[in-house]
């Protein structure tokens, strides 16, 4: 099975968020960056796949800066074969900008299974990979969260409100993995020291602008300063009182 | 000019995003077309009119009997091929997630996604949506034609602005689409999505046992159906609750009314999915807990002796 993975490098969500001197990005300075939590089931999924299958390839594309290669090594220390690294310094503000060079690079391959993580953490986009799969004229499923595949015929779960929809769908395809799908494994000191052999492809890439400008980035409005109402069950009466007269929600 | 408000139906009913989608488009100026892809007539799409749509426009097909992806996407774009929109607005909810870029992609753009709030600016629009967990918000510009865009759910609350509204029905050409629903494994009847849901109890570690959830779902019950039962990862992860429960970074972004969050310490990725709830409470017996600096009200101590008072009183409310 010819498996592309697309991930990206996001900060770790418990990164302090301090606003850059342009009040309209991240001041990276500090900041750890990981691989986005989303795209290791999506990594994960790729090398069973490769596992039960017994042969294949598993590539990680990534479209980030250069320092995303840190990120590539990660999936390539899980398990993965190769990189590519389409290499710019800023990801695109309208996601379809960087589904476009995706797809590009995509394009010049077949492949039999493309998976995306359903949402980036960053930036909470959950449509790369569907636009991904409109450039490319293939089928999509979304928010993956269980997989059965058989020959050129898959069947997917996918959450929705109030229950879980069945989902068939044929191979190729494009799919965004939900957390539930797998259990990502941690890459082993073996596989950190092969990750350093494997190849790695930079390709300098160079987004468009589209039609999605950043404004501004702001620290949310600061919710206003709560109450301790007080200890223990004796409180209650005060907190419906409260909840009743002052926050108006019963 | 016209926006384009994409309803969303499940079995032949309207669902309650609709009503927001319709609000918020509403908010844009000009006129409001709804438009939802069902088998038939739709049980309370009459009633947009009450929300300011102008119009509800029905694209009827077989296929539509559950959601079909691309066979929506196809009608939808074709639609708004012809019917040359400034905005067309989603709902953010799984299918509008799922639905939304499809058509983007269709129309050449890309989507402004998980909106809590949008306002016209010149000829495009300016949208504003939470990013990095929530602690930060992203206002942009989008100068795509048209604007696509998805709301987050229960952020534009319904406000009635009646219109003598008119409807059509179009029978819709569409292919059938390789994608397509099997079946929907619906949850136990009485359940309610945390992500659909007005008030939202959630439960953390501070349960100590899956089993003690029970009174978390008694006080859900007392408040009469209005009411589901969140989880932390925590106890999702340690497989006390279902995922689909999950409220946080890896679950579900919810903002109900009233968030009560019990036994939570507040972990930026739990924070990450309800800190846009309109009215937090917490109960917690670590007065340090993180979880009292984003709560509106904060109750410390045993939350086995809180609960069940707070159940009772409740109860009595809803005699």
């Amino acid at each position: 099975m010819k498996i592309a993975v697309c991930i990206k490098r996001v900060p770790d969500s418990e990164t302090r968020v301090k606003i850059a001197a342009d009040g309209k990005s991240l001041d990276a300075a500090g900041v750890k960056f990981v691989l986005n939590p989303y795209d290791e089931f999506a990594v994960e999924e790729a090398l069973r796949r490769k596992e039960t299958a017994g042969a294949g390839e598993v590539a990680v594309i990534c479209l980030g800066p250069a320092a995303a290669q840190e990120t590539i090594r990660t999936a390539l220390a899980m398990g993965a074969d190769r990189g590519v690294l389409l290499q710019a310094d800023k990801i695109p503000a309208d996601p379809f900008e960087t589904a476009k060079v995706i797809a590009a690079e995509l394009n010049s391959t077949s492949w039999d299974l493309i998976l995306f993580g359903r949402m980036a953490i960053d930036d909470y986009n959950t449509q790369v990979g569907t636009l991904v799969a409109e450039l490319l004229g293939l089928p999509c499923v979304t928010a993956v969260s269980h997989l059965d595949l058989e020959g050129t015929k898959g069947v997917a779960e996918r959450e929705i409100e109030g229950g879980i929809e069945v989902v068939d769908f044929p191979l190729p395809a494009v799919l965004t993995t939900d957390k539930g799908l797998n259990e990502p494994r941690y890459p082993a000191l073996k596989g950190i020291m092969a990750a350093k052999k494997k190849p790695l492809e930079v390709k300098p890439v160079q987004p468009g602008v589209g039609a999605l400008e950043v404004a501004a980035l702001t620290p949310p409005p600061e919710r206003k300063e709560g109450k301790i109402v007080g200890e223990g069950a004796g409180a209650v009466g005060e907190l419906v009182r409260l909840l009743r007269e002052e926050a108006k929600v019963l | 000019m016209t926006t384009l408000a994409v309803l969303e139906q499940r079995d032949g009913t309207l669902r309650k995003i609709s009503h927001e989608v319709v609000t918020a488009a509403q908010r844009l100026g000009g006129a409001v077309e709804a438009v939802v892809c069902a088998t038939g007539p739709v049980q309370g799409a009459d009633q947009l009119g009450k929300f300011g749509a102008d119009k509800v426009v029905t694209l009827t097909n077989p296929a539509f009997a559950r959601y079909a992806p691309e066979a929506c996407a196809q009608a939808l774009a074709e639609r708004a091929k012809q019917g040359g929109y400034r905005t067309i607005v989603f709902g953010a909810t799984a299918t509008g997630k799922d639905l939304a870029p499809r058509v983007a992609a269709q129309l050449g753009v890309g989507v402004a996604e998980d909106l809590t709030d949008l306002a016209a600016d010149g000829g495009g629009l300016v949208v504003t949506r939470p990013v990095y967990a929530g602690k930060a918000l992203l206002k942009v510009k989008v100068a795509a034609q048209p604007a696509v865009v998805s709301l987050r759910p229960n952020v534009f609350t319904p406000v009635e602005r009646p219109k003598a509204g008119t409807a059509e029905t179009v029978a819709v050409n569409v292919a059938a689409g390789r994608v397509t629903v099997r079946e929907i494994k619906a949850a136990p009847a009485g359940t309610l999505d945390v992500a659909e849901a007005q008030i939202i109890i959630s439960g953390g570690r501070g349960l100590k046992e899956p089993a003690n959830f029970k009174v978390l779902e008694e006080l859900a019950r007392a408040f009469g159906g209005q009411a589901a039962v969140g989880a932390s990862r925590a106890v999702v992860d340690a497989g006390w609750r279902a995922h689909a429960d999950q409220v946080g970074q890896t679950g579900k972004t919810v903002s109900p009314s009233l968030y009560i969050a019990v036994g939570i310490s507040g972990a930026i990725q739990h924070l990450a999915g309800m800190r846009t709830s309109k009215v937090i409470v917490a109960i917690n017996k670590d007065k340090d807990a993180p979880i009292f600096k984003v709560a509106d009200y904060g109750v410390v101590g045993d939350l086995f002796e809180i609960v069940p008072k707070l159940t009772e009183e409740i109860r009595k409310l809803h005699g």
